[in-house]
This record gives structure tokens, C-alpha cells and sequence, in this order.
């Protein structure tokens, strides 16, 4: 037996709401899985799951509000051969330590406050009719399943074919009639965003009240990285041409690479390294606020890769289908302000993360090198990070190093 | 299946090639057009025919296509089987009169006593920079009109083998050649007798999403699904090869197996080809599509000039991956 509990979805969730669910008792799931939609207050999240095994009981109905830690559902392992997960005796905990789902985050004080999240997720179509291919409604028909149950994976959320095959499949065919219809549950629009500020609020303060900051500032010459990328932009049709920003996260993730001491978590007084290098990228969302989810293992990526994966990022951001993992697992987040134009970004660090990387726009500069001047294109990157996990010391060989590897962008 | 004798040979000489055989079987046939003869064609196409045939069947007409494809019509009217070359399709629009009101209309109009034996070969699309009035793919427009055969080779063994049958065709037949096929080169059948002017081509078989291209965008369709293939999606390529009357069946077969559909067209997306292949879909396999069908087309401007403006302008095969990912989403689970 183990429990699957409601996740902590960022540092400063305290309850979630069980959206919709995408399992029923009997279905068999492994790890990774998306078994639940949950709404933060803010966001809704899909919810993977870290063991696998077979569904016994969904003990929290769609539509309830429960703490952090609570259970939703008990699983049991498939036959004798799957082990008994590590986690099975965990009872509900009070901290947010979910010990059976797929969060990485360390467990958090019970402050509330959280990752940044979209508001654009309400209005992600569940107020509207819902989305059905053609070829999904004659299968729903065919097969007997009821399309209110189903989530779509198609373009814009559309159910299609391969979403109703995968809502029937289980070893008793469904019996969705029986079930009294779910109440819808309330996603309201309206005090989301006010949800949302307070939440980033609760969030920020906490870090400014926790975390002693320090600040460190260079500025680099970025001359030689746009040339070198205009270059190889010219190589490249349109539509896959490079953005600087993508220079910029790869310059940091390789730095956090060799610098473990930026690249972490302070929980329970002491440092802890990530396992890789997953970057919070700091998204603005239509409608105010943001959100900071993770590029996984930022640091072994292709420039190619980075810009698909950012791109992929801001668009289910905004469409608000990110996934759990995505809003737990970043280890040091990067933002960059330069889009509005101004010169550098003191940032808030979010916790329990150490550090948070800041670039302002590029400008062209009156540079002296080597006893002439120039004028060259020129970016501050600044860096905020937590004296508890690191010294002065530390932050500038860590900015250094990204200027760096910004100097080498064939090596990126 | 045993393996048939080949030739190397570029699209070019399949063409030239294409237009001998013809003159050498009925002396009916004779080639006219713009710098046809002592030039050898604008693309090169009928080099060396004049001194084989002389100017009496490879004849240089005069700056003017609605004259000489007036004259065509007449030549067909009269028992001949006239070849007329159009430079490109952009300047066949001078000509459209003569095209629409006569060689498409004359069979109807006199009761079925009249036939127009006529094929018109024209060069179109872009990608060479020879700037917006060379570059236009007007093909879906002359699709719109009753009484006219359209095809599109995009192959060698199709620019090779489809001149026979639309000489053999007693209405007009319009044949578009892509300009950028030209210096395409590949292994030809020496068995050319498969060759039909009404069957669509399926040139790559998929299971996930089905890419309908034809012409100049065939080898586009083409390396989008390489790499699709490499990501795990394995699409079908459909090369449509008859404008009109289009192969409805070869597309909502497809269409039916894979459950979705991306049409790839050079022409302009408002009232394209792309357009009316993708109505037929809806019309014909709506209950089949498990995504809306997704158009790739050429940006609603003017072929521009400067060869990054013209890449951009033009459908690419990052475009068709957008589409199809946009489709399929991100693999379940896993």
C-alpha cells in the first residue's frame, strides 16, 4: 500500500483542489504518470505520480479543497514482484513532504506563497464546450465513454481519439453512469489574479525575511556572442533562428554546473545541490503575474534544444498546462528584464532556491579595451544570492564564469 | 518485385526528352512558345530540338501569349497536337482569356464537335529569386476553371512520363513544371507504361498524420517527414500530381487512416488549392479527423526579392513540423 498525497506544488502552496481525475480504482499507473488536474488557487497543475501500482480508492472527490499532505488516493503495487514503495507508511504529514508523488521541492515552512502561476489557466476553455475531434466524439459514442470525463491532450485541450481509447482502458470497463455527475468545480476568474498577487506576495516576502541577500553585478561585453549568433543565424532558415536569451541561460546553466554551491535548495539549515541543473526561466503572463518553471537539466542542452524547450514552456505557461514537476524541480531561476528595457534586475530570490541570475537589455556602450575605446553591445548580469549557501567570493567567480562561457558562444 | 532497368537523367532532359518522343511518334505534334528555338527555352528545356526538327515544329513566336496561345488553340482546332510553352505561369495571365474563354469553354459550347488536343507546359513557383512577376504559383486559380487538366510533375519518372497521355487527351492539359526542379536529378524507369494524369501518388507511407503536397513542396512535404520519422511520427506523403480534377479518394483514404491532414501549397492561403483540398477533406472524412486539417502556404505577399525574405515567404519544412506537433501534442505518458 501507499498513499498519494495532495503535492506541494511550489514553496508556497498550503491546499490544493482535485480538478479532475484521471484515474478510477483498478487502473494501473507508473511512476511519472499524470493521474490528477489539480488547482492551486492560482494555477491548475497536472499532477504526476512518483509510484507506481494499481489504483485502490480515490478518497478525495473532484471539486474538494484539502490541506497539503492530505491523501488522495491508495495504491497498491501490481502482483508480487513490484517492490513496497518507500513511502508507504507515510501517514499525512503536516509539512508539505509529499513522500509519494513526484515533487522534489523540499519540504517548506508552512508559509504560504508560491511559485508564480498563470492566471490563463481558467480561461483554458472549461467554461466553453468542450473540444472534441470528430474522430474522438464517434469513438466516445463507440466505446460508451463519457466525454465530461475525458481530458484532451489535442490542439487548444481538443479531445481526441487517443484520449477516449486511454479514459476506457482499465481491466472493468467503465461505468461512468453510476457515478452522480461531479459538481463542477469553481474556477472562477475573478479573485484568481488577486490570488495570485498574494501569493507571489507571500512568497517574496518570506524570502526577503528569510533569506539574507546579497548582491553582485557585471557588466559583460556581449559583442563577440551577437556576432558569433548572427552568424549562425544566417545559416538558419527563419524559423529556427536563435534568441539571444538562449546565449544567456546556456551561459548560466553551464556556470551552475560548475558552480554546485549556486545550484540548490536551503531547507533545515543546511545546503543541499540539485540533482542537475533544472532552471526556473521567469515567465511573464498575459493579465500580470508570472510563473518560473523548470528547464530540466538545462545544462546538457543543445542551443536547439533550449529554444524549443523555452518555447514549449511560455506556451503551455500561458495555456496553463504545466506539470508538477515542472513548478517543483528548478534549482536556480534566471530572469531577464531586458524585454522591458531596463538596465539591470536586483532579483528576489525564490526559496528555498539560492540564487537568481538577472540580465538587463543589451546596450551599446563606450568600451575601453585594450587603452582604446569602443563601443560595444553590453549586458549587466547581476546575481542575487543567499549568504547562508554561499559568500561574495563565490557569487563573483560565478559571474565571471558566465561571462565566460559568453565569450566562447561556439562552445554554448 | 524484380528490379527495373534505370537511367540517371535530371527533370530537365525527362522533359526534353518527353517532348522527342512525342514529335518522333505523330508529326502532328509541334512545340511553340517564347525562345523555344534558337535559344533553346527559357529553362532549357527544348535545347537541341530546333536542329533536330527544324523551325517548322520548334517555332519562336512573337512577345505576345495571348497571340501564340490563340494560335495553339487554332493549331488544335485544326488536327494538330500543339505543345505551347508559357514562360511562367505569371504571364500566362495575358493569355488567360484565350486559356478560359476559348481552349476550356469551345468543347461545351459547340456542342461536343469541337476538341482541344492542347497541352500548355508553364514553369512556376519561386525560390530562385527572379522576384515577385517570375515567382507566383497561380496554379489554384486556373484549378478553378471546368474544362481544363491540370498536372503538376514532381518527379522525374512524372515530367518524363505525363506529356504522352495529355497530348493523348482530347481536352486542354495545363502542365506546371516547378522551377526549382529542374536540376533535379534521379534514376528513370525505363518502363514508363504506369504512368497515369488522374491518380494522386502516395511517395512515402505513415500511420500518424497525412502531408499533401504536390510540385515545387513535394520535397518539402518530404524532409518534414524525415524528420518527423526521427522524432517518432511517421507521416504519409501524398503527391497530389493532378490539380484538377483532384484524386479525392488517394486523399480521404489517407485521411482515414491517419486521422489528420497537413495540405503544403506554394500558392497564397486565401482561395488556395490548399483550401479546396482541405474543404474536400471536412466534406468527405469530417467524422475521420481527430484534428482540424493545418495549411502551410506562402506568406500573403508578393514573392520578395532578397533570398532570406524569399525563404521566409515560402512554405519550409520547420513550418509543417509546427503544424504537425501543434496536431499530435507531446506523446502521451512516457
Amino acid at each position: 500500500m501507499s498513499d498519494f498525497v495532495m503535492p506541494s506544488l511550489g514553496a508556497d502552496m498550503e491546499a490544493g483542489t482535485v480538478l479532475e481525475w484521471y484515474v478510477k480504482p483498478g487502473d494501473t499507473v507508473k511512476r511519472g504518470d499524470i493521474v490528477a488536474l489539480v488547482d492551486t488557487s492560482k494555477a491548475e497543475i497536472e499532477v504526476e505520480i512518483f509510484d507506481g501500482g494499481v489504483i485502490d480508492e480515490l478518497l478525495v472527490p473532484v471539486g474538494e479543497r484539502v490541506p497539503v499532505g492530505t491523501v488522495l488516493a491508495t495504491l497498491h503495487p501490481v502482483g508480487a514482484e513490484v517492490p513496497v514503495p518507500v513511502g508507504a507508511t507515510a501517514a499525512p504529514m503536516p509539512a508539505p513532504a509529499a513522500t509519494a508523488i513526484a515533487v522534489t521541492a523540499p519540504p517548506a515552512s508552512p508559509a504560504p506563497a508560491a511559485a508564480p502561476i498563470p492566471v490563463a489557466a481558467a480561461t483554458a476553455g472549461t467554461d466553453h464546450r468542450i473540444r472534441v475531434s470528430p474522430l474522438a466524439r464517434r469513438a466516445a459514442a463507440e466505446l460508451k465513454v463519457d466525454l465530461s470525463e475525458v481530458s484532451g491532450s489535442g490542439p487548444n485541450g481538443a479531445i481526441t481519439k487517443a484520449d477516449v481509447e486511454r479514459a476506457r482502458t482499465g481491466p472493468e470497463p467503465p461505468t461512468p453512469v453510476e457515478r452522480p455527475p461531479a459538481p463542477a468545480p469553481a474556477r472562477a476568474t475573478g479573485d484568481r489574479h488577486a490570488a495570485m498577487r498574494g501569493a507571489i506576495g507571500a512568497l517574496m516576502a518570506r524570502s526577503k525575511r528569510e533569506i539574507p541577500h546579497y548582491y553582485l553585478q557585471l557588466e559583460i561585453d556581449v559583442g563577440r556572442a551577437l556576432d558569433w549568433l548572427g552568424d549562425a543565424n544566417l545559416q538558419r532558415p527563419m524559423n529556427e533562428r536563435l534568441l539571444p536569451s538562449v546565449l544567456l541561460l546556456s551561459a548560466v546553466a553551464r556556470a551552475a554546473a560548475e558552480m554546485p554551491e549556486m545550484n540548490g535548495f536551503w531547507t533545515d539549515g543546511a545546503f543541499r545541490p540539485g540533482d542537475g541543473v533544472h532552471l526556473g526561466v521567469a515567465i511573464s503572463l498575459r493579465g500580470g503575474g508570472l510563473i518560473a518553471p523548470a528547464l530540466h537539466d538545462a545544462d546538457e542542452k543543445s542551443l536547439d534544444e533550449i529554444m524549443a524547450g523555452v518555447r514549449d514552456l511560455v506556451q503551455r505557461a500561458r495555456a496553463g498546462r504545466l506539470r508538477s514537476s515542472e513548478m517543483s524541480d528548478p534549482t536556480l531561476t534566471v530572469t531577464n528584464l531586458g524585454e522591458r528595457g531596463v538596465d539591470l534586475v536586483h532579483g528576489v530570490i525564490y526559496p528555498p532556491q539560492v540564487a537568481l541570475v538577472g540580465f538587463g537589455a543589451v546596450r551599446e556602450r563606450p568600451w575601453a579595451i585594450d587603452g582604446m575605446l569602443g563601443v560595444r553591445p553590453v549586458v549587466v548580469a547581476t546575481l542575487a544570492a543567499d549568504h547562508r549557501a554561499s559568500d561574495g567570493h563565490a557569487g563573483g567567480r560565478f559571474l565571471t564564469l558566465i561571462e565566460r562561457r559568453l565569450q566562447k558562444p561556439e562552445d554554448l | 518485385m524484380s528490379v527495373a532497368p534505370t537511367k540517371t537523367i535530371t527533370y530537365r532532359e525527362a522533359m526534353r526528352e518527353a517532348i522527342r518522343e512525342a514529335m518522333l511518334a505523330d508529326e502532328r505534334v509541334f512545340l511553340m512558345g517564347e525562345d523555344v528555338g534558337a535559344y533553346g527555352g527559357c529553362f532549357g528545356v527544348s535545347k537541341g530540338l530546333l536542329d533536330e526538327f527544324g523551325p517548322e515544329r520548334i517555332r519562336d513566336t512573337p512577345l505576345s501569349e495571348s497571340a501564340f496561345v490563340g494560335a495553339g488553340i487554332g493549331a488544335a482546332l485544326g488536327g494538330e497536337r500543339p505543345i505551347v510553352e508559357v514562360m511562367t505561369v505569371n504571364f500566362c495571365l495575358l493569355a488567360l482569356d484565350q486559356i478560359m474563354n476559348n481552349a476550356a469553354t469551345i468543347t461545351h459550347m459547340s456542342g461536343g464537335q469541337f476538341a482541344i488536343p492542347l497541352v500548355i507546359r508553364m514553369t512556376t513557383g519561386a525560390g530562385r529569386q527572379v522576384a515577385a512577376q517570375h515567382s507566383h504559383s497561380l496554379e489554384g486559380w486556373l484549378a478553378h476553371i471546368p474544362g481544363l487538366k491540370l498536372l503538376v510533375p514532381a518527379t522525374i519518372a512524372d515530367a518524363r512520363g505525363m506529356l504522352g497521355p495529355a497530348l493523348a487527351d482530347p481536352n486542354p492539359v495545363l502542365i506546371f513544371e516547378h522551377g526549382s526542379l529542374y536540376n533535379l536529378d534521379g534514376d528513370l524507369p525505363t518502363d514508363l507504361r504506369t504512368i497515369d494524369i488522374e491518380r494522386a501518388a502516395i511517395r512515402r507511407s505513415g500511420s500518424d498524420v497525412t502531408l499533401i503536397a504536390y510540385g515545387g513542396t513535394l520535397p518539402t512535404a518530404l524532409s518534414a517527414a524525415e524528420e518527423l520519422a526521427g522524432a517518432g511520427i511517421e507521416a504519409e506523403v501524398i503527391d497530389l500530381r493532378v490539380l484538377r480534377p483532384p484524386d479525392d479518394r488517394t486523399i480521404i483514404e489517407s485521411v482515414t487512416r491517419t486521422h489528420r491532414a497537413v495540405v503544403i501549397d506554394e500558392g497564397w492561403r486565401s482561395g488556395s488549392l490548399a483550401a479546396e483540398i482541405s474543404a474536400r477533406i471536412m466534406e468527405q472524412a469530417f467524422y475521420e479527423l481527430d484534428a482540424p486539417v493545418a495549411r502551410v502556404c506562402s506568406a500573403e505577399v508578393p514573392i520578395p526579392y532578397p533570398r532570406h525574405l524569399e525563404q521566409a515567404a515560402l512554405p519550409q519544412p520547420g513550418g509543417v513540423l509546427d503544424e504537425v506537433r501543434r496536431m499530435i501534442g507531446a506523446p502521451p505518458d512516457e
